[in-house]
């Protein structure tokens, strides 16, 4: 079994295509939409968490790739400049995936890319402007 | 036996001096009693990093040729309108402040990315910045316009002097209303979602000399990277509230205006912040030695966090309205443990202030007077205390009739 949480960038010309559907039907991917968004006219964006077995996952992604989806694994959408982070935690309750976790001992807040669903409200939310979006 | 800030020089100047952080003080006291530490240790330090909004700098950029006078002219340093109402060349930079063309709020919640604090860092930084102005001539200063790169390196004095900073304990802020609002203690989700605090609690400098025995005017303390100095009580000063038995505020109280030389400081320490939906700010890091002179003063920078009281405050309506009420009373070991509970409910929290940045800057300021670098102060004057009915007012409106 896998799970992964990825970026799907379409061009315009995909826009009438049933892709997830496939995806399920073909592949035998279970999915859960975490975000999406579209550009009129030039293109479509879709933040999917993925399942199923490696064979099939990897099979889809194929087929993703052949048909012209450009993909990208999530945690290279949100990033942290290290530099300008100073572990105050105001990000910690407002994100809603619970990726920011102050560690006790030290205070220091870890950024779990992993968990993030790229909603980009830390961006917002950080004082100091350490959180990017990245595409 | 009761020690002398000179008696503390001097062991500095001999590299003898014991120097403990205000978080290594718990322990030291915990494991030796008050009475051996008061005798071993000779300074503790402390530490806070956190937006300050009365905060600025002030610069003079020299005479141009021909001369212009910018005082009761307009002047813009990277577009971010900077005060003139001085001389002819001296221009005040206050964190706020934003420029002319800044859609501000008008499309909620403002983004606010670049501000006066923002000119403060990259001043700091050594960057070149854009200073525009606009005079109305005389005969002596007879030019009326003037664009030209500036540097730090370059201006005459570059001094950072911020009226009210290290605030003597603050509020939780909540938020009780049904929709995301957007504040100066960050952003706040509704019926209760976050609770934000801004304190480095154990490590804060006013929160380990509650009465201001030692802090007072001429304390040299660490400022934004270099060294600057306490000058005058912060405004807002309020030593007239209630206390704990450990004479620690509950509430809000001090405050310090602290001034040092900007060519020093490192844009690591003082740094350009924004407050989505709010303005901008800057991140100022402070850091102020507290010489141990007796058990009395050991007992207080031995404070720790369960013992630091604060009170939680809604954002909505209780504190845009004035009215006066909290929500409870927590410790900032609730604060810290990543929860806090009120009116039943688990909320859960965020600081504002960094508790990493405090520890490095105590241990900065604790290294500097090691190595013999910073000798400590003999305060020329001490901060009012509660005796002196010294108290903050509310504006007292009076409406002008025309």
């Amino acid at each position: 079994m896998i799970s992964k949480r990825i970026v799907l960038h379409f061009p315009h010309r995909l826009a009438g295509q049933p892709i997830v559907y496939r995806l399920v039907k073909d592949y035998d991917l279970e999915f859960n939409i975490l975000k999406a968004y579209i550009i009129p006219e030039e293109e479509g964006l879709l933040v999917l968490e993925l399942s199923g077995e490696d064979k099939d996952y990897e099979q889809g992604m194929q087929y993703l790739t052949e048909i012209g989806v450009k993909l990208q694994p999530l945690s290279q959408d949100i990033v942290r400049n290290d530099r300008r982070c100073s572990h105050c935690s105001v990000c910690v309750p407002v994100c809603p995936a619970g990726a920011f976790v102050v560690e006790p001992l030290t205070r220091e807040v870890h950024f779990h890319d992993d968990k993030c669903i790229a909603c980009g409200i830390c961006v917002g939310a950080c004082p100091l402007g350490a959180m990017e979006v990245r595409f | 036996m009761a020690k002398t800030i000179k008696q503390i020089n001097e062991k500095i100047k001999k590299g003898e001096v014991v120097v403990a952080t205000a978080e290594e003080i718990i322990d030291i006291v915990e494991k030796r009693g008050i009475k051996n530490a008061a005798q071993e240790v000779d300074v503790v330090t402390t530490g806070t990093f956190g937006p300050m909004c009365s905060s600025g700098a002030y610069l003079n950029i020299g005479h141009a040729t021909p001369k212009i006078k910018l005082g009761g002219g307009r002047a813009y340093v990277n577009d971010v309108p900077v005060y003139t109402g001085f001389a002819a060349v001296d221009v005040y930079i206050g964190a706020t402040a934003l420029a002319d063309d800044d859609p501000r709020n008008k499309v909620f919640p403002g983004e606010f990315k670049y501000g006066g604090g923002h000119v403060i860092e990259d001043l700091v930084a050594g960057k070149d910045l854009r200073l525009v102005a606009t005079a109305y001539g005389t005969d002596c200063y007879p030019r009326k316009r003037l664009e030209t790169w500036i540097n730090i390196k370059d201006v005459n004095e570059a001094v950072l002097f911020n009226p009210r900073n290290s605030y003597q304990n603050y509020n939780v802020a909540v938020n009780l209303s049904d929709r995301f609002i957007y504040t100066y203690m960050g952003g706040l989700k509704p019926n209760l979602g976050s609770a934000n605090y801004c304190s480095a609690g154990q490590l804060s400098p006013l929160l380990n000399d509650p009465y201001y025995k030692t802090i007072g005017l001429g304390t040299r303390i660490f400022l934004g990277g270099g060294m600057g100095y306490v000058v005058w009580q912060g405004t807002q000063f309020n030593p007239s509230v209630p206390r704990k038995e450990n004479g620690t505020p509950c509430v809000p109280a001090g405050a310090l205006a602290v001034l040092g030389d900007l060519k020093q400081m490192e844009p690591e320490w003082l740094v350009g912040t924004t407050m989505q939906g709010y303005g901008t700010t800057l991140t100022v890091g402070i850091g102020i030695p507290i010489p141990i002179l007796n058990e009395e003063i050991c007992r207080y920078a031995a404070v720790k966090d369960d013992e630091l009281w604060t009170q939680v405050v809604d954002y909505s309506e209780a504190y845009p309205q004035g009215k006066k009420g909290s929500l409870g009373e927590v410790n900032y070991a609730h604060l810290k443990s990543g929860k806090i509970t009120i009116q039943g409910k688990d909320v859960p929290t965020g600081s504002l202030s960094s508790y990493p940045k405090a520890v490095q800057i105590a241990n900065i300021l604790k290294e500097w007077i090691k190595k013999g670098d910073f000798l400590l102060s003999e305060p020329v004057a001490y901060l009012p205390g509660a005796e002196t009915g010294y108290t903050f007012r509310s504006l007292k409106e009076r409406p002008i009739e025309n």
